[in-house]
């Protein structure tokens, strides 16, 4: 056969999303790749240029449908270091935990996403199933299960009620026992095994080179991760350490991933025991100063963040998003050049695709 | 756990400070005096921003481009990089002013990979030329757009 | 042991049907010489024939609507949801479903080879309602009982491959060629194999005809027990045949859209859906055949009951299978079936060849 463009997407089950991956193939190979982005653009940063700070919160939460909460929580915390506002140590432990609960709930929707991708959908019906229960969580914490707008610019907007954090240690009992299941399902399963071992090498220079943060980059052997290394809230007061497997392929950073999970729900409950009482919440000013403010975190597909730039009135002068799959998907034509047809879809899927941070 | 090393010795914020004033001078870069943890704030020229880019790359262990963004001061155009080192702990964020008639300045994807796309968005967005990147071309907007959204000169009509 | 005399039954209803009803009506009117040749036995033969083909249609047909409720609704509890609601247990959600798609309009692309195109889904579903008419349910429920009947099912079963590459091609459509293109490859990875996996049947019992083999495995014992290997590589064979996960690869949802049938749409779907049943069906209805002793099971149940029960089982299997396995690539299903099955399906040849020559058997 004669080598041919086929575009994957924008409407295509492999996208998750709305995106188009051009690939060149020769018979079932792929020799080329271009990903193609921008159908989802709304002017994300142009928008909030004509809104007020405590506006954009949910705005914020609309960048990815996967992980609302982190997006709205790397905007208070830009915002804080423009204002130079100190958040009650409260708040900063309610912020741990609610970023890790979304890292969860985030994790298990990839977690759903990669069965159909490798044609099994046995996974997306469980991981499902168990993001519902992170869902509840939220929506007993703050009314909604989404799009939460919970955060607050200076704290978060109100606090935990104990039958909730009851709630929360049930459900992490449970979860645990559950993650086996998941496991058993697709570690054991030596098709799955087959399909993701060894596919999709990228070695830690061209992971670093490339800008590829979060499970992708610690999946290839690269110790970095935000939350240790440039430790915001209180994750350097609590006990846990980033997960990195060594292999470079689709496997270790499925690995990366479910061993994340684990260790949310040990972060959550380290949080739980040192969570101090006091306030939650204190007043920002409403005009912010003139000045610069940046904050990164470790958002569940990489690193995050955001550039607020204040010039004294209550409307940022320009805010700037740096989302970690926009980064993340332009090192895809590396992974994809040189396999099968058919690992495009697992490759695509194991980074975690979220498009509304993407084209913003 | 396998823990993997790569690299060699980490320098502090003070000793990364050190180097770049002795190796530049103040007009091609200035440290500025703003003091965060594990953050290093500095401008620079835009003729030895490559200049910068490649000491903090090969000599600082500055390894990871997080983000370019492209800012419109109205008088002037700014590039504003965010560049985190893995191994000493510190981002430095480096502002470039250009002028507001001819933003053109050094790409700085040869060096570091991830900020393809930052470049190509910042030129989507701000009509900001980067010399020798690879494939400066429209990303988020179609190929046939005629206008720059983000600048300030044009006007979002109240979205 | 009790069983349906499916010849003996048509021949009495189309003895009444012709003889007692019409041949007395048009005889009443005075139609004589119309009456004569509605009584004539070349007719009767015709008649007979034509509604022992309905018959086995019809209860293929009800025994496939049946499988879909199955997958759907055993898919579904494996998946902990409840999969089809509508009706008795959901069993009519197939039904509501078909006639859905009786609405749909057919939409044909505009650069498609229209005359291939409107042929293959004929020689898709044509080909595969044949298979029906290969397969007996019981010594005395069957359409053919061809001497070589074995031989026949598979000749029927290898056409659909063919069918589904000029389909690919005739699509005009890249990611139908692809699906085709897969199930070129997919066809001369698992056929070898399969075969080799009958062939030792044939070493043991001497004949291909199922009526003989079946009484065969009666006499001595069900083929599964000693050509073990022979059953789980003819069992992997036919999930491939009847191109079911994980082994669906012209038709990979989630890199080709729909595969080969991504440009069928509407009721060409909804008949194609229906198909990959029927042949779903056969597949497992040939492992009841040649491994599982066909109808043999205690006699106070009728031996068409224990048949179907038997293939319902196998194909329960084949859910299950479905419910824990992803599908495998292209490359890593020539590997399966040129590195594993073919030597273990010679393994097997070997094992059968041994036996005859010991005169175990």
């Amino acid at each position: 056969m004669a080598k041919m463009w086929i575009n994957m997407g924008p409407q295509h089950p492999m996208t998750h999303g709305l995106w188009n991956l051009r690939i060149e193939v020769d018979g079932e190979t792929v020799t080329n790749s271009e990903p193609v982005i921008g159908y989802l653009h709304r002017g994300w940063e142009k928008m909030v240029e004509d809104r007020t700070y405590p506006q954009i919160i949910p705005m914020a939460d609309r960048l990815c449908y996967g992980s609302s909460y982190t997006w709205s929580h790397v905007y208070c915390l830009a915002v804080e270091d423009l204002m130079e506002l100190e958040v009650p140590e409260r708040a900063k432990y309610i912020r741990v935990i609610a970023d890790e609960l979304q890292r969860i709930a985030s994790h298990l929707m990839w977690l759903a996403a990669i069965g159909p991708d490798l044609g099994n959908l046995t996974i997306f019906l469980y991981a499902m199933r168990e993001r519902e229960l992170f869902m509840d969580l939220f929506q007993s914490l703050c009314g909604a299960r989404m799009t939460y707008n919970y955060t607050r610019i200076g704290g978060v907007r109100n606090d935990t009620t104990p039958e909730w954090e009851r709630d929360l240690v049930r459900t992490l009992d449970f979860f645990e026992k559950r993650m086996v299941e998941y496991e058993d399902l697709v570690d054991r399963n030596v098709v799955f095994r087959m399909r993701m071992e060894g596919l999709a090498p990228l070695s830690a220079a061209d992971a670093i080179n490339l800008g590829v943060t979060g499970p992708s980059l610690r999946g290839s052997g690269v110790d970095f991760d935000v939350r240790q290394d440039d430790p915001y809230e209180v994750y350097e007061n609590l006990d846990w350490h980033p997960c990195v497997q060594p292999d470079c392929d689709v496997y270790a950073r499925y690995r990366v991933r479910m061993d994340e999970m684990r260790m949310s729900v040990q972060i959550i409950r380290d949080a739980l025991k040192k969570m101090p009482k006091g306030p939650v919440r204190v007043k920002p000013p409403r005009y912010a100063p003139e000045g610069t403010g940046m904050a990164r975190m470790e958002d569940p597909r990489g690193e995050s963040l955001m550039y607020v730039i204040g010039d004294g009135t209550e409307k940022p002068f320009r805010l700037k998003v740096r989302s970690p799959f926009f980064v993340t998907l332009s090192a895809a034509p590396v992974m994809v050049n040189g396999c099968k047809v058919a690992d495009v879809p697992s490759i695509m899927g194991m980074i975690d695709v979220c498009m509304g941070e993407t084209d913003r | 756990m396998t823990e993997v090393t790569y690299l060699t010795d980490a320098f502090t914020i003070d000793q990364v400070k050190e180097k770049i004033t002795s190796e530049f001078s103040s007009d091609e870069v200035k440290i500025l005096d703003k003091n965060k943890p594990r953050r290093i704030y500095c401008t620079a020229d835009k003729d030895s921003i490559l200049k910068l880019c490649t000491f903090l790359k090969d000599a600082l262990n500055f390894e990871h481009c997080s983000c370019v963004s492209g800012v419109d001061r109205i008088d002037c155009f700014q590039v504003v990089y965010h560049i985190t080192s893995y191994a000493n702990r510190i981002t430095i964020e480096i502002v470039v002013d250009l002028p507001h008639d001819n933003p053109e300045v050094d790409s700085i994807t040869p060096l570091w990979g991830g900020a393809n796309w930052h470049e190509r968005e910042a030129y989507d967005m701000f009509g900001i030329i980067f010399k020798n990147h690879p494939k400066l071309a429209r990303i988020l907007l179609d190929e046939d757009v005629q206008f720059f959204p983000m600048r300030k000169d044009f006007k979002s009509g109240g979205l | 042991m009790t069983s349906i005399d499916l010849w003996g039954g048509m021949d009495a209803l189309t003895n009444w049907l012709m003889d007692d009803v019409l041949g007395a009506l048009f005889n009443w009117l005075g139609l004589h010489g119309l009456a004569d040749f509605l009584m004539s036995d070349t007719l009767g033969t015709v008649i007979m024939l034509l509604l022992i083909g309905i018959f086995v249609f019809i209860v293929g047909f009800l025994v496939d609507i049946t499988m879909i409720w199955q997958e759907r609704k055993m898919l579904g509890r494996l998946m902990d949801r409840r999969g089809t609601m509508v009706g008795p247990l959901g069993y009519f959600q197939n039904i509501a479903d078909g006639l859905k798609t009786f609405l749909k309009e057919t939409i044909i692309p505009e650069n498609a080879d229209e005359g291939v195109f409107n042929l293959v889904p004929v020689l898709y579903i044509g080909t595969s309602v044949l298979l029906l008419g290969t397969l007996p349910l019981s010594t005395q429920w069957y359409m053919s009982n061809s001497e070589l009947g074995v031989l026949l099912t598979f000749a029927i079963f290898c056409i659909a491959p063919f069918v589904i590459l000029l389909g690919g091609w005739a699509s005009n459509n890249k990611y139908t060629l692809i699906g085709g293109m897969r199930a070129a490859a997919q066809i001369i990875s698992y056929e070898i194999p399969l075969f080799l996996a009958v062939v030792s049947v044939i070493i043991l019992t001497g004949s291909m005809n199922y009526g003989d083999i079946v009484a065969w495995q009666q006499a001595n014992v069900w083929l599964g027990i000693p050509l073990i290997i022979g059953f789980i590589v003819f069992f992997i064979g036919i999930i491939a045949e009847a191109e079911r996960v994980p082994f669906d690869l012209p038709e990979a949802e989630a890199e080709l859209v729909e595969g080969w049938g991504t440009e069928y749409g509407g009721f060409r779907f909804g008949l194609m859906m229906l198909t990959d049943y029927f042949r779903g069906y056969a597949g497992c209805a040939v492992v009841v055949l040649l491994f599982l002793g066909g109808w043999d099971g205690p006699g106070f149940i009728p031996e068409e009951i224990w048949f179907l029960l038997k293939a319902f089982i196998v194909f329960a299997v084949m859910i299950w299978v479905r419910g824990a396995l992803p599908r495998v690539r292209t490359d890593q299903i020539l590997s399966i079936g040129w590195k594993r099955l073919l030597p273990l399906a010679a393994i097997n040849v070997f094992i059968a060849i041994a036996l005859k020559a010991l005169g175990v058997f």
